[in-house]
């Protein structure tokens, strides 16, 4: 049944609720607003004030509560409103949840659920349209996740509280309106990156709002007959580098696609593996498009020319094969 | 401040390994003093330095491998000191910017200047395949060789036998079948041959012999190099070499002496000033030069400077040889065995000792018609080895 | 006044203090002797903040501590030789050898740690007390801090978020007046903390942290008052450490006159004295439970001192949880 990502989320979130009264929804909006992306509307009313806690603006305490709450027995899911917001809460994350399975020798474990939009694309400027998931992409005690379909955004949330450790799902603020088909029964893995396209001549690699430009850029390229394969990572931490490998093993050729700044960007990770363990396989010096190195401006021009797009993915793959 | 960069010591040769350093820092060095061993991958080379100086700083460590052109030590000019040296701009190495790169809109990744580019797959595959990757063309960005180049030259040539171990014969034949395939994949050939008459010459040398202990004789072969070089005097466009579209004539015949290697393979070192030499000298210079060419001691101005190459396979018995040239060389002289022959003189029909003498030469710098009076040219000359 | 504890009870909470007060001596002998490295926080002067504190909650309720945690460890029933061979950095360490001084996790008896970002514990406290609210469990979660964390934004969100929500949260405010080297007077506006913490429309009480009798008195109090559902709880502990903030610490910001004064006020010897002149304490029985204490901890040296390293094999253990990938 056709539906869109933000049907999705909140779909897989009120599964959630009803499946297990440990569940509870907690941030910013989340309750009476009904969710800064409408995820949540309608269930404050039916899951009550304590299960939908409208929190105070107070990122740093309410995700920290959110870690408390889970080493309690609940299974706290948070929302924070945007990746940028994400920042004030980042001690909690990276010092706490990530650190207090391993500082404590094992005896604790932390499952949460972070959800946070990123990305940008709706002139927002510089303070709410940055991509920083490979700032958690960085963290070991904590798994990434970037559903960039409507299968993965109703699919990923159940296994995601099912997992004992801290796991930050980023939902692309683009693609909420996306349409498209969950997975019959719903559900999904949160271990492995996925093949969207095969080809022969190219590997696109790429994750979360990025997808659809990609395979934009895909289609496009298929008309000049270059036939492009299109992986979407899914998960950013650990990365699944065997399906990248196995697709640059039969293309030879890597493009990163990635709305992050290429400086220490997860595009530059997977290149870098790329280089350390398929360094003779490449045909060509792998390329990566990414966000040009600016704060997101606002003029729409200007965030257009910023961002990756499917012109300039495409142009990225012409010069890798000289076309 | 100098710096010395790893010269090219042959067309074919595009990195060397140090071996060994000759000098160390405070040394006071001339020019022509051979200051390193550097392994090319045809033997271990002397690498001389044509600057004065004091050497100043060693840049690169024993069994580094480095590209050609890139800086190995540093000197000081007379009257500099450390710290009023000038410093030249550091150029990594020849910078040869390809055209492409510098039109491309989009910053292009630094160029692996001096390297050719061939993609790793590539490279791998090639190995696989036993296909010579230096012969291979490339049809990737800024000529880079790609793996879908490598499987079309092997399915041009499936024959070719997958080699096992790498080793210095294996370098080597890759080498010659890089500078050969080069060649005659840039250079258009064109091929002359002459029998010339070598009874004055035979008869010369022997006179010429006579009473000369074993070691100090006379070989034909340096008969044959000094009327070359001597031809050549009057045939300027058979001596120098094409380079970046155009031909720069040499100033003096330094003729490369191909000598085939016991244990396989071949090199083509140069004897200087050949046509200001006398035969004795030519004939002491020869003798070393092939020994030291078997040694694996050769210098690198020996291998870096031929203006011409000559080959007498001769001894081996083939009559006519017609040789490859040896880029970026526009000419090649060849000698056969010498063989009595019928032959007409004076209208009579007699007997003759013949050599044919053959010309493989670079149609982009010289025709036919100037190749034929080089040979006639050549051919008269071995009929006064007197003045030789 | 009088001590109100019957004699055991009364000798129990100077045998706990004793006890944390040798052990840690014996840390600062330990460091010097390069048996336990980084950073070493000791908690020498405060012993009765905690003693008095623990002794008003039940096994059920939570604890969260911070880096100058050694003493709540041990009051809270952490066995001494787990916490001495975690200092040495020991497999049988209470965690692992993976946190040192400054983690100390204990889920046998509800200790969250041993948490070394100043007021990182505080948002902490009050998920697990939403937690067991959430759940039903009338439980407490005292949460300890230093006046220091009170500059922090994360005090100011979790005092909040647990007035706002009536949340069973403790705060216990250890107030020893130094923030590492700066004063209370020169890091804050307000220097009295208990109006800064009623802002938040919570109820809020002074004590006096050098006296056990006056701390469990007023926790017994604050405890109740969470326990019985009637939201968080704000008890300032004014107290002194005698020994500089770290092993690091040179000490250069404190009068020695100063900390003469607080030491003539120490929790052990006022204590004692009391005890002794209402006649629940003899020497003899302080020499008795003072040999006590001082064995406990040789024998907690001899055990970290022969506790296993861990292999390094097991470097990338706990991580994350085994088994638990999708």
């Amino acid at each position: 049944m056709k539906m869109t990502y933000r049907e999705a989320v909140r779909q897989a979130m009120h599964e959630a609720l009803v499946a297990d009264p440990r569940v509870f929804l907690m941030g910013e909006d989340v309750g009476k607003y009904g969710g800064s992306y409408a995820c949540s509307l309608g269930f404050l009313e039916e899951f009550g004030p304590e299960r939908i806690r409208d929190t105070p603006l107070s990122e740093l305490g309410f995700v920290g509560a959110g870690i408390g709450a889970a080493l309690g027995g609940l299974r706290p899911i948070v929302e924070v409103m945007t990746v940028n917001f994400s920042l004030l809460a980042l001690d909690q994350i990276v010092n706490t949840a990530a650190t207090l399975r391993h500082m404590s020798g094992g005896q604790f474990s932390v499952p949460l659920v972070v959800r946070m939009a990123t990305g940008a694309g709706r002139q927002l400027a510089a303070q709410h349209s940055h991509s920083l998931e490979n700032w958690y992409a960085h963290i070991p005690g904590i798994k990434v996740l970037a559903p960039a379909t409507v299968a993965d955004a109703r699919g990923m949330l159940a296994p995601a509280l099912a997992d004992p450790d801290p796991v930050i799902i980023f939902e692309h603020a683009q693609l909420y309106n996306l349409e498209g088909e969950p997975a019959e029964d719903g559900h999904c893995d949160i271990a492995t990156a996925a093949l969207h396209r095969e080809g022969a001549d190219v590997s696109l690699v790429t994750y979360g709002g990025s997808l659809p430009k990609t395979l934009a850029a895909a289609g496009q390229l298929a008309a000049e007959g270059i036939a492009a394969e299109v992986i979407d990572l899914r998960v950013l931490r650990p990365l699944d580098m065997a399906t990248i490998f196995h697709s640059v093993r039969k293309t030879h050729k890597a493009v990163v696609v990635d709305e992050g700044w290429k400086s220490g960007s997860l595009a530059a990770e997977v290149l870098a593996r790329l280089a350390e363990e398929c360094f003779y396989e490449l045909d060509a010096p792998p390329a990566r498009v990414c966000s040009a190195e600016v704060p997101i401006p606002y003029a729409r021009h200007l965030e257009e020319a910023a961002l990756p797009q499917p012109a300039r993915i495409v142009a990225a793959v012409r010069r890798m094969l000289g076309k | 401040m100098i710096e010395f960069k790893l010269p090219s010591l042959g067309a074919d040769m595009d990195e060397g390994k140090l071996l060994e350093w000759k000098i160390r820092p405070g040394d006071r060095v001339s020019k022509g003093q051979v200051v390193a061993v550097v392994d090319t991958s045809k033997a271990a080379v002397d690498v001389e330095i044509w600057s004065e100086g004091t050497v100043f700083e060693l840049l690169v460590e024993s069994g580094e491998t480095i590209p050609v052109g890139t800086p190995m030590a540093t000197l000081l000019e007379a009257g500099e000191t450390p710290q009023n040296a000038r410093h030249s701009p550091h150029t990594a190495a020849a910078p040869q910017a390809s055209v492409a790169a510098a039109a491309s809109s989009t910053p292009e990744p630094a160029a692996g200047v001096g390297r050719r580019r061939i993609s790793p797959a590539a490279r791998k595959r090639a190995e696989e395949l036993g296909v010579d990757i230096e012969t291979v063309d490339g049809s990737g960005p800024d000529g880079a060789v790609t793996l879908a180049d490598v499987e079309q030259a092997a399915g041009a040539s499936r024959a070719a036998a997958p080699q096992a171990a790498i080793d210095r014969q294996a370098e080597m034949r890759r080498a010659i079948a890089a500078a050969m395939s080069r060649s005659k994949r840039e250079i258009p050939h064109y091929y002359l041959a002459e029998p010339v008459p070598m009874r004055r010459a035979t008869a010369w040398l022997a006179q010429a012999n006579a009473g000369r202990p074993i070691a100090a004789r006379l070989l034909m072969a340096v008969v044959q190099l000094k009327a070359v070089a001597l031809a050549l005097k009057t045939f300027p466009e058979m001596n120098g070499f094409f380079r970046d579209g155009a031909f720069q004539p040499a100033a003096a015949a330094h003729v490369g002496v191909a000598i085939s290697l016991r244990q396989g393979g071949l090199v083509a070192p140069a004897i200087h000033d050949v046509g200001e030499k006398s035969l004795e000298q030519l004939m002491t210079e020869l003798a070393d030069l092939v020994k030291r060419a078997r040694a694996g001691t050769l210098r690198s101005s020996e291998l870096a400077d031929p203006t011409i190459t000559v080959t007498n396979l001769g001894e081996q018995g083939v009559a006519t040889v017609y040789g490859v040239i040896y880029p970026p060389q526009v000419a090649l002289v060849g000698f056969g065995r010498i063989i009595d022959q019928p032959w007409v003189e004076d209208g009579a029909l007699g007997v003759m000792p013949i050599v044919t003498t053959s010309l493989a030469a670079d149609h982009r710098v010289s025709d036919g018609h100037r190749g034929a009076r080089f040979l006639a040219e050549l051919r008269e000359l071995l009929q006064q080895p007197e003045k030789l | 006044m009088t001590v109100p504890y019957d004699k055991p009870f009364a000798q129990k909470l100077l045998f706990d203090m004793l006890r944390i007060r040798r052990m840690e001596e014996k840390c600062a002998e330990l460091y010097g002797a390069q048996k336990i490295r980084g950073f070493l926080h000791l908690y020498i002067g405060e012993e009765a903040c905690v003693v008095g504190v623990l002794h008003a909650l039940a096994p059920e309720d939570n604890i969260v501590a911070t880096y100058r945690e050694h003493g709540h460890a041990l009051a809270r029933g952490v066995p001494m030789n787990a916490i001495m061979a975690e200092m040495f950095g020991k497999r049988s360490g209470c965690s692992g050898g993976r946190g040192g001084s400054m983690h100390l996790f204990d889920a046998a008896t509800r200790l969250y740690g041993g948490n070394a970002i100043v007021g990182g514990g505080l948002p902490l406290a009050v998920g697990l007390a939403l937690a067991d609210r959430m759940l039903g469990r009338r439980a407490v979660t005292a949460c300890f801090f230093g006046e220091g964390a009170m500059a922090e934004g994360a005090f100011h969100e979790s005092m909040n978020l647990a007035a706002l929500w009536r949340l069973p949260v403790l705060f216990c405010c250890e107030n020893n007046l130094y923030a590492m080297g700066t004063a209370l007077a020169r890091s804050e506006s307000q220097t009295d903390l208990c109006a800064k913490a009623a802002s938040y429309a919570m109820p809020t009480l002074k004590a006096d942290g050098m006296d056990v009798v006056a701390v469990h008195e007023a926790a017994k109090l604050a405890a109740g008052h969470v326990r019985d559902g009637l939201g968080p709880f704000f008890l300032e502990l004014q107290t002194y450490r005698y020994r500089a903030h770290s092993m690091f610490d040179p000490d250069l910001y404190r009068d020695k006159a100063e900390i003469e004064d607080w030491k003539a006020r120490g929790p052990l010897h006022t204590f004692s004295a009391r005890l002794k002149a209402e006649g629940k304490l003899t020497e003899e029985e302080f020499l008795a439970l003072d040999a006590r204490a001082e064995a406990e901890v040789q024998a907690a040296v001899d055990f970290a001192e022969a506790a296993e390293w861990e292999p390094v094999q097991d470097l990338l253990k706990d991580v994350h949880t085994p088994g638990a990938a999708p």
